[in-house]
């Protein structure tokens, strides 16, 4: 990298974009749909903040209201920095949005979808080339400038539109499932990359997805939506590690979900006993343990034992299959360098604190 | 049988319907309008001589302002009712294009009753000012039946693209800081561009070959159609008319070229 170039990056190191709220936003379509349950949130300056959920969960929904698309149902209201601009229109805004479509303008070159919202506030012809020439080295769409866009591919569609929106310095940064249109080993790359962006330009992002690995990567915190309703916020480890409720739990990650009696600090099992790290009793208590806790130890030594009933090779691991330890088969991820057969009785090692006891749901 | 030689069995037929109704007559039409006493000659003659090259040059203007007004119009009017739905849209989109079915001599009548010599503008406007004013033979009148006429065709058109535009694009745009205004120059027209070339190119056509609104309101002007008419039926003169329906196959055919050229390079994009 040469000189100019550093500094560049230097000078985009600075945080900026506005810290957002948003205070009881809901949202009732005029058909009636009840997309959004009245929702607040803070999103702090220069944070990356997920929407993660399955589709139709109201993601969507509660970016477009960040974005002024949508007006909250009456009573909501949203703020950068402080200010109230529930009754401002998207123009008045300064968001810079990655719509899922891209959206790109088909009219116009590459150069000029980047340079678009600059034209709009006027900025000088000179300042302007400038500053497309800076984005489209940041986002690597060198030689591309005077392109059409039929003439792009996917991943590099999704890069000027990201260049569009940011080009203009937004207050916010509202990206809908940039990367979805994607095929997968393209998905992988260009996420890396869009962390890499979003941390560099250290903006302040709303990011809406639904694949649970592009939130745990991007995310500085998840905001997990389950029907037009926040399930849990927190960091990504916090999302994965404690979830909320079952539903969190078998969204993000993989997870077994064990339904069984506690007794005096132990999950009672048909494959035996279990801690969980806390005295007491309950007669019906709902236990999460994620795959790659459990270990495989010796059957004669285990408090808890259970059948392999299969093993599927992932590439960087093996999924072990095991059935008659717990009343659902169990799923383990474990490394290649354990050797086990189907129909092999195993012992199974799970540390009291990664198993996390859910709320039973009613 | 291959696939290819299928598809020319079938193309046979067209070809032969094509040759008989529509390159035959196109042929004969072109040799008489050279087989007048003047000969080719006559080709000339309706650039060169006065009254030809006045009707010829009133029809294009009229033509061109029909096209444009009605471009207009119906761009404002179909980008309307496309995006908005209110009470009595299905019923006022009925009513617009329920003058499709209608013939230009129906248009004519009808723009007789309305600025007429009994017409609605005049018994009006006679209240108002004690002017009567009455437009309806004159080229105003004519221009307002075109409009009439195509008006329908081009909101349908219009309103059809409009329901394909992406709405991210306005969006995007607007997310940009683009005001009304700026997503109609930088997305809404660009995307529409090419709905207005064809069905301005069908206005157009339309405009300079009508010949019904002319025939009924005909008292003072001239336009080409109503040219070869007289020349034709009154004059018998068989070459001129020829010649002059040559000239407005030309002429319109021309104009559109040189109008998508224009137009290529935005429509190319667009699409
Ligand atoms: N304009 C609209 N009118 C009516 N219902 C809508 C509209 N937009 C979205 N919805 C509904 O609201 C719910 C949430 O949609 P959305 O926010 O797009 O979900 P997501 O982005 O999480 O997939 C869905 O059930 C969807 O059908
Ligand atoms: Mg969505």
């Amino acid at each position: 990298m040469d000189r100019r170039e550093g500094e560049c990056e230097v000078t985009m190191m600075i945080r900026h974009g506005a810290a957002l709220k948003v205070e009881n936003c809901g949202k009732t379509f005029a058909d009636g749909t009840c997309a959004l349950a009245r929702a607040t949130l803070d999103i702090a300056q220069s944070e990356t903040l997920v929407l993660l959920g399955p589709s139709g969960c109201g993601k969507t929904t509660l970016l477009r209201i960040v974005a002024g698309l949508e007006m909250p149902d009456a009573g909501g209201r949203v703020l950068f920095d402080g200010k109230d601009l529930t009754r401002q229109p998207i123009e008045k805004r300064n968001v810079g949005m990655v719509f899922q479509s891209y959206a790109l303008f088909p009219n116009m070159t590459v150069a000029e979808n980047i340079g678009y919202g600059l034209r709009i506030r006027g900025v000088s012809r000179l300042e302007r080339a400038a500053r497309v020439a800076e984005l489209i080295t940041l986002t690597n769409l060198g030689g591309l400038e005077h392109r059409r866009i039929d003439q792009l591919s996917g991943g590099q569609r999704q890069r000027v539109a990201l260049a569009r929106a940011v080009a203009i310095r937004p207050s916010v940064l509202l990206l809908d499932e940039p990367l979805t249109a994607l095929d997968a080993a393209l998905r992988e790359r260009l996420r890396g990359e869009l962390n890499g962006l979003l941390r560099t330009l250290g903006i302040t992002a709303i990011y809406v997805t639904h694949d649970q690995a592009e939130a745990m990567e991007l995310g500085d915190r998840i905001v997990v939506m389950r029907k037009g309703a926040i399930a849990q916020v927190g960091t990504p480890r916090e999302i994965y590690f404690t979830p909320a409720d079952r539903f969190v739990a078998e969204f993000v990650g993989a997870a077994n979900i064990i339904e069984a009696p506690i007794e005096s600090g132990d999950l009672i099992l048909p494959g035996g006993r279990q801690p969980v790290g806390s005295t007491g009793s309950r007669a019906r208590a709902v236990a999460m343990v994620r795959p790659e806790t459990i270990r495989i130890v010796d059957a004669d030594k285990a408090s808890l034992t259970g059948i392999v009933d299969s093993i599927r090779f992932a590439g960087d691991r093996q999924r072990i299959i095991v059935r008659d330890a717990a009343a659902i088969p169990l799923a383990l991820d474990v490394p290649h360098t354990i050797h086990v057969r189907a129909g092999e009785r195993i012992g199974l090692s799970i540390a009291a604190d990664s198993i996390r006891l859910l709320p039973a749901e009613g | 049988m291959s696939h290819k030689s299928f598809v020319w069995i079938c193309l046979l037929p067209l070809a032969a319907v094509t040759a008989a109704f529509f390159l035959l007559p196109m042929a004969r039409l072109l040799v008489t309008g050279a087989e007048g006493p003047r000969g080719l000659a006559e080709y000339l003659a309706i650039l060169v001589e006065p009254r030809y090259r006045a009707t010829l040059v009133n029809t294009v203007l009229l033509a061109a302002a029909t096209t444009v007004a009605t471009l207009i119009i119906a761009t404002i009017a179909g980008l309307f009712l496309q995006r908005h739905r209110f009470p009595g849209r299905a019923v006022l989109v009925a009513i617009l294009t329920f003058p499709l079915a209608f013939p230009g001599v129906v248009i004519g009548f009808m723009i007789i009753l309305l600025a007429g010599r009994q017409g609605l503008i005049g018994d009006v406007s006679a209240r108002l000012t004690g002017d009567k004013l009455v437009f309806a033979y004159s080229i105003y009148g004519l221009f307002l039946g075109y409009l009439y006429f195509s008006i329908p065709r081009v909101i349908l058109t219009i309103m059809a693209a409009a329901q394909k535009l992406d709405p991210g694009l306005a969006e995007a745009a607007r997310s940009l800081g683009a005001g009304p205004f700026a997503v109609l120059r930088d997305v809404i027209l660009p995307g529409l561009a090419p709905a207005l070339v064809a069905s301005g190119a069908i206005a157009f056509a339309t405009a300079m070959g009508a010949f019904g609104t002319a025939f009924t309101l005909a008292t003072n002007i001239d336009v080409l159609p109503m040219l070869i008419y007289t020349e034709f039926t009154l004059a018998g003169n068989l070459a001129t008319s020829a010649a002059l329906s040559v000239g407005l196959g030309v002429m319109t055919w021309l104009i559109l070229a040189l109008a998508r050229s224009f137009t290529g390079n935005s429509v190319a994009a667009a699409g």
